[in-house]
Order: C-alpha cells, then structure tokens, then sequence
C-alpha cells in the first residue's frame, strides 16, 4: 500500500478540480435544502412525533440512489476506456491500491457533501433559538449511519464502475444495485407471502439486509454491531469483486 | 570471473492465445543492454500484446520473458521498476497539466520528492515541452502529447523503455526531435519501439524484429536484412549498342551476374536494364569498365538498395506464404530458429 497515499490524494485532486463535482454537489444541497424546507414547514405547520433530523435522514436513499452513481460511474470506465488504466498499471503500483484510492476518493467526496448539510441544522438552531429542535440523538445517529452506510454503497459504484468501460452504463448499474438494496428490502420486508414457514431464511436475510430498518435504529441511537458488521463486510466483498473484476478485464483484454 | 549481465530482454518460446486465437506464437529474441530495436509488423502482427507482455500488464499464455535476467511472470512488481512504457495510442488524463502528470507518474515510480523536481525539468527539456508544462493536456497538439507520453516513459530512468508507436501523428519537425531523443538515449538505456515509420526505425535502430502474424519472421540490422531476405544485389543501368554480347561480359565479370530484365530502346538507342548478383560487394566499377571496354555506351549505372519498406514487405509476404504452402521450408532466416508455419 506504498502508492495508496499518491493514488488518493491524486484522485481528490481530480475530484475537486472537476467542475462536475460542483454541479454535483449544489444540486445535491439544492435539493436536500429543499427536502429541509419542506420538513420545516410540515414542522411549523403542526406538531410531530419525530425530530426533524430523524424526518431529513428518512430521504437518505435518494441521494444514495442518484449521488453515488453520479461520484463512482467514472472512476474505473473512464480509465478503462481512456486506456489510462494501462499506464497506472504498468507502474508499481497494484490494482488493489487502485480500486482502494478511487474508493477513498469518492467515499470521502460523499461524506463531505452529506456533512454539508450539518449546515441545516445549525442555522435552524440559530434562528429558532429552541433546542428541541436540534435533537442530538438522532443527528449524531443519522450521520453515522450515512457514513457507514456510505462505504457500501460507495462500494458498489465502484464495482459497478468496473464491469464497463460506458460510464453511463456503469451509472445505471450502480443506480439499479442500490436501488435493489435499499428500495427492494424495504418492499420486501412489507411482503406479506415471505412470512409462509419454508421462506423464514429468505425472510432472515430480508431483515438482516433491511436498510431503512438499519437507519431507524440508527436515528434512535442504537448502534448494532451486526448492521455496522453487514456494511463493512459489504464493503470488503464488493470491493474484492472490483479489484477481481478489474484483474479479469486485464487476464481477457 | 564475475558472469556478464544478462540482456535487458530475452523472450523465449512466448506464446499468447485470446479465446482461441493465437496472437503470439513461439517468439523467441533478445535485446542486449543498451540497444535500441525496431518492432515491425502489419497491423495485428502481435507487436502491442507482445509489448504488453514485456510490461507485465498482460500475462503470457506460455513462455519465458526476462527483463534484465528477471522474470515477468513472478516478479511483475520488479519488472514495472525497470521499465519505461508509452503504450500504442499514447492514453493520457485529459484535465491534467503537463507538470501535475509528471509529478504524479514520477511519484507512482518512485522518484524520490527531491529528486524528482530537477528530473521533470531535465525531461520536459529533453522532450521541449518546457513551453506548455503548465496546459492542460487534453488541450494540447498531439505532437505535444506524443511528446508528454515520451517524457513520461523516460521519467524515472529505467533501463527499458518499450515505445508503441511513438512518432504517430507527428511532423517531420516533431519525428527529428524524437528520433534525436531515441538516439540520445543508446547504450544508456535499452530501447524497443515499434513504428510503421520504416525508414525512422531504419535511421534509429540499431536492429529490426519483423513479425507477423504472431511470428518473429526476420531479425537483424537492416543490412543483413537486406542480404537475407532479397539474397541478392541489383544494378540498373541504361546503356546503348549491341547487347548480344552482355551476357558473355556479365559471366566474365561474376558467373552470377545476369540480366534480370531489359527495356526496349528509345529514339536515342538507350534502353534500361537490370541486373542481379549474389555477389554481396560492390560490381559497379568493374561492370562500367568491362561494358565501355566492349564497345557499349552506359549513361547511368547505380547499384539498387532495397529500403527497409521492400525488406518489411518481402519478409512479411514470405511469412503468409509460408502459412498458403505450409510443406515449403521458410528459407534464408538463418538468425531466428522461427519453426515452421503450419
């Protein structure tokens, strides 16, 4: 891992030079600022169970959804259809270091624009002057668990990114993934056939994998280790399947 | 008695199948230290996977490849530490500068910080691109970025440099330069390029390798390629009187001297003629003498060398041949044990 520190800090370098990344990013707070407003309004409108952090992190899979493609598809199709992969990878530097700087690159570009939003939160404690409305609890829970959620979706733009050299077609990849995980547990998880006895395991692993679940401890402040564990071994396996994906485009150039 | 280096190359018995397609089949060379080799072949010849495999970003299918006595095949980190490499269609960042590119390449090879200032200043000199370090290289001529592709490949100063077609697209002007860069860097670093560019390949290199279709098909210097391939010397000469006596004059001088094929004569009597020998020295001063003493009149007498282009055509056509006809023995390549095509 000697040329990772290179590779990364090269890969951020390219992210925040890129104007794209800007136009990413005022999107992502325009919109998110939008989702705010309205909370504030349904908020000032009458009275709510939830706090209106616990409200904002419900909208958490639609930047997942729409941002991580937009941040990932480029990394490994661009290099591949650039031809670009082949002068990194004729330096001494390994295709694990490769996949991991892209990853660190984007990871870390998805948590600052979500750490953006912190922004929200701080002028509504300003200008209401009530801390009720700034409930630290589910804050605090609602960024950790975008943080760590946002190693496996990463993840998995990454390894979208991977299998093509079309960056749009790696985007659509990446945006069916996550939708599949995040919007298909939760439609899963209403069925009402997978609580028939022979699908208990598939009904296990719907549970186990059920992301909107996982945010909602999250926001209450339980910290499970099992869904920090289903993250992270999430993230290990994906990114795996993208450096072996990366190694076998090269083995059948 | 210390034991003598070993060569920068040495490939032995490389062979590289794609899905069942062989694209490099049983190529055996080696380049010696400090040399500097041309790679010829058509288009699909083999010569960028064969490069490819020199690098280690490609694995061979069988076969040994050496890089300064160490093996590709186990010891590719090694390998991408000795080696300088501008693959074929020179990829480069696009929103990169020129400076940013050389300090981020130098870094992923190793240059240490302090070094590498100094050494990106000496490249981009040697390269002349001082004037457009700091464009951006998407917005640069693609002489410029030809020239960023050779500065990176040299950056680090390693002992091999592999070039894929490095002077496509450039001018005259630009060739100069890189021909001149190429040359500059014989017998410190060894050079393998590839080219379409014959008569580049022929002022630079010290060697030609000729492949196709996957075979090394001829390999040598340009002059004992010529020897090998045509086998024979050719005169041209116009000249004026009685020719029934030619024949018995070209015997006299060298028995295998003869006319290959004889022009009609013009208004003024002076008709074109072309001789072959296997006499690999120079006939002319002796033919000009023996043909004024017999009377005849010569106004133009010039020995015919084949260029490098005629050299690649014939070895490349004498290999598909041999694939039409695989009972006939490919003859006259006496330096590369090429197996028979089959």
């Amino acid at each position: 891992m000697k040329h990772f520190p290179t590779l990364l800090s090269h890969e951020l370098r390219m992210l925040l030079v890129s104007p794209a990344t800007y136009v990413a990013a005022t999107l992502f707070l325009g919109f998110m600022g939008l989702i705010f407003t309205k909370i504030l309004e349904l908020y000032s409108g009458s009275a709510q169970e939830l706090s209106p952090a616990n409200a904002f992190f419900e909208f958490f899979w639609l930047p997942a959804c729409v941002m991580v493609p937009l941040l990932t598809m480029k990394c490994l199709a661009e290099e591949r259809r650039l031809g670009t992969i082949e002068t990194l990878l004729t330096t001494p530097v390994t295709t694990t270091e490769v996949v991991l700087a892209k990853f660190g690159a984007a990871y870390f570009l998805y948590t600052a624009l979500w750490a953006s939003t912190g922004g929200f939160f701080y002028f509504l404690n300003k200008f209401s002057g009530d801390a009720r409305f700034l409930d630290s609890g589910p804050l605090v829970g609602g960024y950790l668990f975008i943080a760590v959620s946002g190693l496996f979706f990463i993840a998995i733009g990454v390894f979208s990114s991977s299998l093509t050299r079309n960056q749009s077609v790696a985007g659509i990849i990446s945006c069916v993934l996550l939708a599949t995980l995040i919007l298909g547990s939760r439609a899963l998880s209403d069925s009402v056939w997978l609580e028939q006895g022979v699908l208990q395991p598939a009904r296990a692993m719907v549970d186990y994998a059920y992301v909107f679940g996982h945010r909602d401890d999250f926001t209450r402040g339980v910290i499970d280790t099992r869904h920090v564990l289903f993250y992270v071994s999430g993230t290990v396996l994906t990114l795996i399947f993208s450096i072996l994906s990366v190694e076998a485009k090269l083995l059948h150039a | 008695m210390s034991e003598p280096p070993p060569p920068a190359i040495e490939v032995s018995r490389l062979v590289k199948t794609y899905g069942g397609v062989t694209a490099v089949s049983d190529i055996s060379f080696t380049v010696a230290r400090g040399e500097i080799v041309g790679f010829l072949g058509p288009n699909g010849a083999g010569k960028s996977t064969t490069m490819r495999i020199l690098t280690g970003y490609l694995p061979a299918t069988s076969g040994i490849v050496k890089i300064c006595g160490v093996p590709v095949a186990t010891r590719p980190d090694e390998i991408k530490r000795r080696i300088g490499y501008m693959p074929e269609n020179n990829p480069l960042p696009e929103d990169m500068r020129v400076s940013e590119y050389m300090y981020f390449r130098g870094r992923l090879k190793e240059v240490s910080r302090r070094k590498l200032g100094p050494r990106i200043d000496e490249v981009l000199e040697l390269c002349d691109l001082k004037r457009v370090r700091h464009k951006i290289i998407g917005q640069l001529s693609k002489g410029y970025r030809q020239r960023v592709g050779i500065a990176e490949a040299i950056l680090a100063e390693p002992p091999v440099i592999i070039m894929d077609e490095p002077t496509i697209g450039l001018d005259p002007h630009q060739i100069l330069i890189v021909r001149d860069l190429i040359a500059s860097l014989r017998g410190r670093m060894t050079v393998i390029i590839s080219s379409h560019i014959l008569p580049e390949i022929e002022m630079t290199c010290d060697r030609v390798l000729i492949i196709n279709q996957g075979r090394v098909v001829a390999q040598g210097t340009p002059a004992d390629l010529r020897r090998e391939i045509f086998g024979h010397s050719t005169y041209e000469l116009e000249l004026a009187g009685a020719a029934d006596s030619l024949n018995g004059t070209l015997t006299a001088i060298d028995p295998s001297l003869q006319v290959a094929s004889s022009g009609e004569p013009g208004p003024d009597g002076f008709r074109k003629v072309s001789l072959t020998t296997t006499r690999p020295d120079e006939l002319g001063e002796s033919l000009l003498s023996a043909l004024l003493a017999r009377g005849l009149r010569v106004r133009a007498l010039s020995r015919v060398n084949p260029t490098l282009e005629d050299v690649f055509l014939a070895a490349t056509r004498r290999s598909w041949d041999a694939v039409a006809t695989p009972a006939v023995q490919v003859s006259g390549d006496r330096k590369q044990a090429t197996p028979p095509a089959t």
